[in-house]
């Protein structure tokens, strides 16, 4: 009894796949199905993304497919979603990478098979694993808030924390590493792959961009190093984790903090001056510029390529002279989230 | 020798013999998501799509078979996506890295798998500790161990020995993946074990009653510690099949895995409590979830219904579990 189901069930599962239709990814006739990956559901950045993204298919007429990682990372899942896409008859993903490197076989059969691969907000590694890319300028978004850092910290000696996001991603490298630049501590470019590192920077941690993760390491950097004045954060979250940890200790007040995103939470933390400047980025338009591109190849086969720079802006009510900023009142109006 | 041992057994403990019909709620809930999907895609129902939800669960189907045997014996398994993913990472840097023959290089991430499942077992056997603590610890020991092994960095341009079970071939006019088979001979290989051997009619006893197994002769430790140590083997081949899967080695993967592969179990009407289940039920349970993440995007439903729907699936299968349960008693 038992070992006829065992034979019943193992031969089915396969004669089920023998017995199909046979290909894969044929889909005849209906509307362009373009399909959108992001790295999580959660986090507003990416809820903005897919709602731009979502809208637009509208627009054109498109049919919008979506899907995302478990967490931050989940390279298996994106994997799945995109073979997935691939087997909906897509003629395009758009995807915000969860590992740079390890996502690239699956965008190679993606692509093989014809469908338009673009990245969105985060570059694969190689950048050509993609037919192209839509994002903010990181390096230049960390070297924005690092200007406007050292104008702010004229003449005083800096001693800099650095909240960082997770070891080994390229958007807290290229933002750190901007930072750095743009604040004179160090000399790196936006080539660079790994941290680097300055006499400035008393105290580093990661926070993996979470704002309790961000609290719990500035508490830890204020014991390290009670004497910090400049705190960089990779997103808002972050820092305003660092805001709580620091009025704990009664330093709010002269500890500048600076990071990126520019979402309407972040915005506003700006405009109450528990940040003191942030780089605004547009995932809307990531979104939006994909999703034209995917249209205008399925309708004359012409492929975007190379690298489209989305836009950053410094977000501050107190500017400085020399670097170039926004009040928050136009951050509320272009925010996310 | 082994007939007189299960004959002992069947008069201690009455209840043995598994009625096959408890796997017959989750081929129902399977044969309707099929059915679902079928009417509401055109897409669905394809010989190649079919093979691609085979190819998505082989992972997590897998390491579903090893946690099958330890929740059979009343264990849980919490630390198999990590001690998978240590396994992976180790397979991909010996080869790539220190250049060790790619044949060689699997076979010691198969081996070091087995020795954490080992270890796994020796604490829960010699030191008495619960399942549910002792893999929690390995698991965070694995997973620290995977990421300052591979020092954060994905490991690519692998030798294609290790990913050969990537690969498909062409069974009537759909590609099948090997390492599909190899996950569906898995499945035969341990339900011919699990229903026709003593060491199975143990496995079930233990978990029924670890105190009545003894008494009536099991080595009930011995037979543990092998289970842990083999469950860990087959996380070791779940390993080869994650590298061979994503073509990378990924010091990221796996990490919920160990949820995922409860929920397979779990799914296919294995009881919790131990003692009661079938393997092809996980298997059943694995490609339920499949079929439901590949179908719903299809169909172009969110993936985060996906999670929603799994999770109420879930209690549905824990419920009829506890109401038949009551039943028996």
């Amino acid at each position: 009894m038992i070992r006829k189901s065992i034979v019943l069930v193992l031969t089915g599962a396969l004669a089920l796949t023998a017995c199909g239709k046979g290909s894969s990814g044929s889909s005849d006739g209906g509307a362009v199905k373009v399909g959108l990956i992001t790295k999580t559901e959660t986090n507003p950045f990416f809820v903005k993304m897919k709602e731009g993204a979502q809208a637009e298919a509208k627009a054109k007429g498109l049919t919008f497919l979506s899907a995302a990682g478990k967490f931050d990372g989940d390279n298996e899942g994106q994997v799945t979603a995109i073979e997935n896409m691939v087997a909906a008859g897509v003629k395009g993903i758009l995807i915000t990478p969860s590992d740079t490197k390890a996502i690239i076989p699956a965008i190679k059969k993606a692509r093989d098979k014809g469908v338009l691969v673009i990245a969105l907000d985060t570059p694969t590694q190689p950048q050509d694993g993609t037919d192209a890319l839509f994002a903010t300028d990181n390096f230049k978004a960390g070297q924005l808030i690092g200007q406007y850092a050292k104008a702010k910290m004229a003449g005083k000696t800096a001693k800099i924390a650095t909240l960082d996001l997770a070891p080994g991603v390229s958007v807290g490298i290229l933002r750190h590493n901007g930072f750095l630049q743009g604040f004179g501590a160090a000399t790196v470019d936006a080539t660079a792959t790994a941290l680097a590192t300055s006499p400035q920077v008393v105290c580093s941690a990661d926070t993996a961009g979470d704002q309790a993760k961000g609290q719990t390491a500035m508490e830890n950097c204020l014991q390290k190093s009670p004497d910090l004045n400049v705190v960089y954060t990779i997103n808002e979250p972050a820092a305003l984790g660092a805001y709580t940890a620091l009025k704990a200790k009664g330093r709010e007040k002269d500890v500048l903090i600076v990071s990126v995103d520019g979402g309407c939470t972040g915005v506003k933390g700006v405009q109450s001056g528990e940040i003191a400047a942030t780089s605004q980025q547009y995932p809307l338009k990531m979104a939006s510029l994909g999703v034209d591109a995917v249209a205008a190849f399925a309708k004359d086969k012409t492929k975007v390529s190379g690298y489209t720079d989305t836009g950053v802006t410094l977000v501050t009510d107190k500017s400085v002279a020399g670097v170039d900023s926004k009040d928050t009142k136009f951050g509320l109006d272009n925010c996310w989230g | 020798m082994i007939i007189p041992a299960t004959a002992r057994l069947r008069a201690a403990t009455p209840r043995l013999s598994i009625p096959a019909g408890s796997t017959l709620g989750p081929l129902a809930a399977l044969l309707l998501a099929c059915a679902f999907f079928t009417v509401r895609t055109d897409t669905f129902l394809s010989g190649g799509n079919l093979s691609l939800v085979i190819q998505q669960v082989m992972v997590v189907g897998t390491l579903a078979i090893g946690q099958t045997l330890i929740i059979l014996t009343a264990g849980i398994d919490l630390s198999c996506g990590a001690i998978m993913g240590f396994g992976g990472i180790l397979m991909a840097k010996l080869a790539v890295d220190t250049g060790l023959p790619p044949l060689l290089a699997i076979v010691a991430g198969i081996t070091v798998c087995g020795l954490f499942g080992l270890a796994n077992g020796l604490l829960v056997t010699k030191i008495s500790l619960p399942p549910f603590i002792v893999t929690l610890g390995v698991l965070n020991i694995a997973f620290a161990l995977t990421h300052i092994y591979s020092d954060e960095q994905t490991i690519s341009g692998l030798p294609s020995e290790l990913t050969a079970l990537g690969n498909t071939f062409p069974l009537g006019n759909t590609d099948v993946t090997y390492g599909s088979v190899l996950m569906l001979a898995m499945f035969g290989v341990f339900a011919y074990l699990l229903s026709q051997t003593a060491w199975g009619k143990h496995t079930y006893a233990i978990g029924n009653s670890p105190e009545a197994a003894r008494l009536t002769g099991i080595p009930v430790q011995r037979r543990l510690l092998g289970i842990y140590a083999l469950a860990g083997v087959v996380y070791g081949v779940a390993a080869l099949l994650l590298i061979a899967r994503t073509g990378v080695g990924d010091p990221k993967a796996g990490q919920t895995d160990n949820l995922d592969s409860i929920t397979a179990v779990v799914l296919g009407g294995t009881s919790l409590f131990g003692g009661r289940g079938l393997v092809l039920g996980t298997l059943i349970g694995a490609l339920l979830i499949g079929v439901i993440r590949n179908g719903l995007q299809l169909m172009g439903v969110p993936s985060i219904y996906q999670i929603l729907i799994t999770g109420i699936l879930v209690i549905l299968a824990v419920t009829v579990d506890q109401i038949s349960r009551r039943r028996t008693r």
